[in-house]
């Protein structure tokens, strides 16, 4: 039987990662989901589906206990921290978002608590998030973007942008009008 | 105001609508041809110009616009995702709100004349079920075709319905949206802004 799992790799980053680990999850039997990797404040980290198959009767966490004992010699090379969950694998039900945020602004505390909370009263599900920090070390930029559902419509998300009302941030509502053809 | 209540209230008359409604479900149904899924070879295939215009290219049209109604919110459907590799496409997209379109159109052998913008838009497409990613396409287009019974027509159009035209004609020349993708992060969007 095929479990799933999430595994969450987190260390400085180097060349090879993902070629090292993957071969390493591929010797030992393992199959790939979905994964997001990417560099944040220099570090490498990466969220993957990993599905083992453990013999019937056997426990999860014999499938967990599997994936670490053969992914260590590989973490410990690269020092990599290693975190395994054990997860439903829900495959196939992506869910398409109907808008965008895009904020930015000179960096200081509380701008993502001050922006996901309006858009959460608005009814926004967010499915997508990403924020940098850019500019200099003195003069420091966030820039985030989001992709969601707007689940009272975008006009609610609007109202909540525009109740926000702080001249310190930038922020611009866009729909995202999927085709499929 | 006594006529709009009784056509509101009549029970027989909505019992129709939901019929006609179950009926044309049920003939789409039949007449709704498969459609191909990635990595399905054929979708990589060039078409052949439409040379015939019969009842057979007619009745052909018309299967695959009820295959287009029959899939899961499609805008749009080219020839070749059914497996018939000619030049052959419909787009819809009146369904939409306040957008600027031409309604139901069946474009045989289209062709793109001008090209004016670029724009960063996601799509899908019924032969990549699950995944919908983004892709630059032209703002605006002129276009030259014919419909089913062989009237020349000519196009100018704009955003979401020049997007679908786009891609259905990519299908034409073997080319699925995967082909043209752009990082999911760090694009620039500049379209419908609602600026603070």
């Amino acid at each position: 039987m095929a479990n799933w799992y999430m595994l969450t790799l987190v260390g400085a980053d180097q060349p090879g990662i993902v070629a090292k680990i993957t071969k390493s999850l591929l010797t030992a039997q393992c199959n790939l989901g979905e994964a997001s990797m990417m560099r944040l404040g220099g570090n490498f980290t990466v969220m993957l589906m990993v599905s083992i198959d453990t013999p019937s009767g056997n426990s999860p966490n014999d499938g967990a206990d599997t994936i670490r004992r053969l992914m260590t010699p590989c973490c410990d090379e690269l020092s990599l921290h290693l975190h395994i969950d054990e997860i439903q694998g829900h495959l196939h039900d992506h869910q398409i978002p109907d808008v965008r945020v895009i904020v930015c602004g000179a960096d200081r505390a509380g701008i993502v608590s001050q922006v996901t909370e309006s858009l959460f009263e608005a009814g926004m599900h967010i499915l997508d998030l990403n924020s940098d920090v850019a500019g200099s070390t003195e003069n420091p930029i966030y820039i985030m973007q989001i992709e969601g559902i707007a689940t009272q419509g975008i006009d609610a998300i609007e109202l909540a942008v525009q109740k926000i009302n702080d001249d310190g941030i930038d922020i611009k509502v866009q729909s995202i009008d999927t085709f499929v053809g | 105001m006594m006529m709009v209540s009784i056509l509101k209230y009549n029970p027989s008359i909505h019992l129709s609508a939901k019929l006609l409604k179950l009926f044309k479900y049920v003939k789409n149904k039949m007449t709704s041809k498969t459609i191909l899924v990635y990595p399905d070879k054929q979708l990589k295939e060039v078409s052949q110009p439409v040379e015939k215009f019969d009842n057979e290219l007619v009745e052909f049209i018309q299967d695959l616009e009820d295959t287009r109604a029959d899939g899961p919110g499609a805008v749009g459907i080219a020839a070749p995702q059914i497996g018939r590799p000619i030049r052959a496409v419909i787009v819809d997209v009146s369904g939409r709100k306040k957008i600027k379109h031409h309604g139901y159109l069946v474009l045989i052998n289209p062709e793109i004349i001008e090209w004016e913008g670029l724009v960063v838009g996601r799509e899908g497409c019924l032969s990549v079920p699950d995944y919908t990613g983004n892709v630059v396409r032209a703002e605006r287009i002129k276009l030259n075709a014919f419909d089913q019974f062989g009237e020349q027509r000519n196009f100018e159009m704009e955003g979401f319905e020049a997007r679908a035209v786009q891609h259905e004609i990519d299908h034409l020349d073997g080319l699925l949206f995967l082909d043209r993708l752009v990082s999911r992060h760090h694009d620039l969007f500049e379209r419908k802004t609602y600026k603070k």
